[in-house]
């Protein structure tokens, strides 16, 4: 499969065909399910739950498309196997709004035309979540002054939701409208 | 031809499946999951040139979970494809790296992938060639360009002209291969029943895609679907048919299961097309006012062994500034590398960055402004043909994006501000994009109940075509753009052109609008509805036939601030500007998005966006996205959008010119511009990176 491939003898055994019984509380409901263990959270979303809405755009945790919120935190689901996950309380794009009624990042993104083609507005959308809450708790960014780390909540103005959205690749070029979306959620 | 005075009023409509999309809902090619279905995992030649001389399978074939690996000795005969990139798993011979030799199809994607890599090959390798020169032995004049441009063009006499010229620029450019990568890998979930052959794939017009399949397979097009519902961008990528609808096909075909197919990220770049890398040398001939008497403008770039395919990069020259002498020329060399194709706005965003640099050369050689420079050129006629301009408005552009800008505050000096650590320079470049449009079919219908539907097989990579299409339809009828349904996304809906070359909403738009004409005309007979309502057709091959008297192109002027870091090289793009003048705006809201989004491409291909070919490897080296760097939204400050009202009665009956390509054309050149002015340092490659620029700032 690649060129550099290290010879018989160093090559690793593959783990082929092992599986565990995990429970997954998924946008508020409790699964129990067998996984294959080189299984992904997002390939267990997609395949296994019908929950398509978190997308695979590189599977190497390099473009944010898959992101979802794991016990309220952000995370780039393909990076995580979905059995050692057992227990864990994880919140997609379709498990954002309130019935009918959409969430406020939701609802911004749509009113600011914070998306084009639309593949990575899921992951954006669940990355704007998590992000607002990091915030609050105080976590500083890379665009946070000193002088204002770890002394309450992050005021986020432009430049720190750049930062900050800076994990969620979208190659249409909506960040502009992005970064105006969040804003109005902030108001 | 004149049409009627457009009559639309470009109204913020908000994109009809923007609900979809932020709920998760709406389904891309590989958001599907048939009963039944299989999973492959295409295996990639690991060699740059050869042929495969054994393929092991057995313990593929061993994995718990493996149905069937294809190869070129196994998998269904094609005829001979439109696309020679088409024709995979047929022979033994591997044209590129990165060219697919096998296919893995398994119950679950994990087996499929772990099947690939206990796959054994074994190659014969041939010598090979990935390098582009300016002097490369290879190089011929090929017969077009893409677009069916001519490859070379001459008006009197470019070397006399520079010989007599006052001022004289003679600079060389060079721009790297570039990739388009949509966030959607390209995807096809394929669907064989009752000798019929479903295909959701990943594309920018599923019509192609079908005229592909059926000719591949040897089948008739009624026996073919594809589906196209919601794509996930393609900027070119995924306007022509790309193997994973082939190995889809091919794959369900021989399990008599569906079978989906994702092309990894990391195998994109040498499957679905890149913007080919540049050599460009121009020469600009001028007298002391800035009068242009010669424009010379040379390519030289790359094709594969697959096909030939040449960006268009001088083109842009043949539109651009009134010059009694000219020259522009395409040279090429078929190297043993990927196939390049489309990316957006081929051929006008690379040859842009070269002319618009090189204008800017020339103003400072004039000591003249650079916006004052370009106005001193415009043209009577299109320098080219002598045809006059449908409308031309890249004066307007200027003067409008200067005085927006701020621009005549400017001190003309390079490397004369600084911020801190940071150096702050602005910059100025034109755009240009041709107005294209294809015939397409189109039909609408008024249900008894008053219910109104538009069909048409166009495709919404991300421009909003369902909505404007709703506008244009519902401004026909006299209704509300939210009473008309619009269909679009599949081969059972009336043909229409693929979305690429920013001319799928004057085309389909044209038809719709056409049938919507007819529609509204005999509901105005019709009351009450027959039982089964009344439904009209339209296709536009008339119309989109005649070539027109004019010359048509959308236009445009970009700004740029930027500050660079004095220490480390780093370049910021503070502030970026543009202006367009591309006929009637038909939604500004989304409209704005797709200008701001191709400034945002603009600044990858200036900044970050850079993809070598190693020549002991024989491949790309940015393959994946930590290592090809898209921008990121840290990348984007303050980007604007704006445009000036254009009244073009030349154009289609909504007055409208392309739009989705035009935001990338100059931006880097702009980019590099202010990056100049800023330093002092003229750097004539993209993209420009910190180490680049750093031996100018020591």
């Amino acid at each position: 499969m690649d060129s550099l491939a290290l010879g018989a003898d160093l090559e690793p055994e593959p783990v082929v065909d092992e599986h565990s019984t995990v429970t997954l509380h998924v946008n508020g409901d409790p699964t129990t399910l067998t996984v294959d263990h080189r299984t992904t959270v997002l390939e267990t979303l997609r395949e296994s739950f019908g929950l398509t809405g978190a997308k695979k755009g590189c599977d190497h945790g390099q473009c944010g498309a898959c992101t979802v919120l794991v016990d309220g935190r952000r995370v780039n689901s393909c990076l995580l196997l979905a059995v050692a996950q057992d227990g864990a309380t994880i919140t997609t794009v379709e498990g954002l709004a309130d019935g009918e009624s959409l969430h406020p990042v939701q609802r911004a993104f749509v009113e600011r035309d914070a998306l084009q083609c639309g593949f990575c507005t899921p992951g954006q959308i669940c990355s704007a979540v998590g992000m607002l809450r990091e915030a609050a708790d105080g976590h500083p960014s890379h665009a946070t002054g000193p002088e204002t780390a770890a002394t309450g909540p992050v005021a986020l103005d432009a430049d720190e939701i750049r930062e900050r959205m800076s994990g969620n690749l979208c190659r249409c070029g909506a960040y502009p409208r992005i970064v105006e979306a969040i804003e109005d959620v902030i108001e | 031809m004149t049409t009627r005075a457009p009559q639309f009023p470009g109204a913020p409509v908000v994109r009809r499946e923007a609900r979809d999309k932020v709920t998760g809902t709406a389904r891309y090619a590989a958001d599907l999951a048939p009963a039944g279905c299989l999973y492959a995992w295409t295996v990639p030649a690991t060699v740059a040139a050869g042929r495969v001389t054994a393929v092991r399978a057995v313990d593929a074939l061993a994995v718990p979970g493996v149905h069937s690996v294809l190869t070129h000795d196994n998998a269904p005969e094609l005829q001979e494809p439109d696309d020679p990139i088409l024709a995979v798993l047929q022979d033994d011979r591997v044209p590129h790296h990165g060219w697919p030799i096998a296919l893995v199809i398994a119950e679950s994607l994990e087996a499929a992938r772990t099947g690939a890599g206990e796959l054994h090959v074994e190659y014969e390798r041939d010598p090979y060639d990935v390098t582009l020169t300016d002097d490369h032995p290879g190089l011929y004049t090929p017969e077009e360009a893409n677009g069916g441009h001519p490859a070379v063009r001459v008006r009197g006499d470019v070397e006399r002209a520079l010989a007599g010229a006052s001022v004289q620029v003679d600079a060389t450019y060079r721009t790297v291969a570039l990739h388009n990568h949509p966030m959607e890998p390209h995807a096809a979930t394929a669907v064989w029943a009752d000798g019929h052959l479903t295909v959701h794939d990943s594309s920018q017009g599923s019509s192609r895609v079908r005229e592909s399949l059926a000719r591949a397979f040897g089948l008739d097009p009624d026996r073919i679907t594809v589906v196209s519902e919601h794509v996930g961008g393609g900027f070119g990528s995924k306007g022509t048919t790309r193997p994973q609808a082939v190995l889809a096909a091919m794959a369900a075909r021989h399990t008599g299961r569906p079978v989906k197919m994702v092309f990894p990220r990391p195998q994109l770049a040498e499957v679905v097309g890149h913007r080919a890398p540049t050599i460009q040398r121009v020469r600009l001939g001028a007298d002391l006012d800035g009068v242009l008497t010669a424009v010379s403008h040379e390519i030289v770039t790359q094709t594969s062994t697959v096909k030939e395919f040449v960006e268009q990069a001088a083109v842009p020259a043949r539109v651009m500034y009134a010059s009694p002498h000219s020259r522009t020329v395409h040279r090429v060399t078929a190297l043993d590398v990927p196939s390049p194709s489309w990316m957006r706005a081929p051929g006008e965003a690379s040859g842009m960055y070269a002319l618009e640099s090189a204008m800017d050369e020339l103003a400072s050689a004039l000591g003249l402004d650079p916006v004052e420079l370009r106005l001193r050129n415009e043209p009577e006629t299109e320098p080219d043909s002598g045809r006059p301009f449908s409308s031309r408005g890249l004066a307007a552009c200027l003067r409008d994006g200067a005085a927006r800008f701020g621009w005549h505050d400017r001190d003309p000096r390079p490397a004369a501000r600084q911020e801190g650590r940071w150096l702050m320079g602005t910059g100025v470049a034109s755009a240009t994009y041709p107005v294209l449009v294809s015939r397409s079919t189109a039909s609408a219908h008024a249900a008894r109940d008053g219910a109104l539907r538009i069909a048409v097989n166009a495709t919404d990579i991300g421009t909003g075509a369902r909505t404007v299409l709703a506008q244009i339809a519902a401004e026909a009828l006299g209704v509300d753009p939210e009473a008309v349904r619009v269909d679009i996304g599949s081969t059972d809906l009336p043909v229409a052109p693929l979305a690429g070359g920013s001319s799928g909403t004057a085309s389909w738009g044209w038809a719709v609008h056409k049938a919507a004409t007819a529609l509204a005309a005999r509901l105005a007979e019709h009351r009450p509805l027959p039982a089964d309502g009344i439904t009209t057709t339209a296709d536009t091959e008339e119309e989109t036939g005649e070539e027109s008297p004019y010359a048509r192109h959308a236009f445009g002027a970009h700004f740029a601030e930027t500050a660079v870091d004095a220490v480390t090289g780093e370049v910021r793009v503070r502030r970026l500007l543009g202006v367009y003048a591309a006929g009637r705006i038909l939604n500004a809201r989304t409209a704005r998005s797709q200008f701001t989004g191709g400034m945002v491409m603009g600044i990858g291909m200036a900044l970050t966006e850079d993809c070598g070919i190693d020549p002991d490897f024989g491949d790309f080296t940015a393959r994946d996205l930590a290592s090809y760097h898209v921008p990121v939204c840290a990348d984007t400050a303050d980007i604007q959008a704006h445009w000036i009202e254009e009244d073009d009665r030349h154009l289609n009956p909504m007055g409208s010119k392309g739009i989705g390509e035009i935001g990338i054309v100059g931006t880097a050149a702009a980019i590099g511009n202010a990056v100049r002015h800023a330093t002092g340092a003229r750097l004539r490659e993209l993209p420009l990176t910190p180490d680049t620029l750093l031996p100018y700032l020591l």
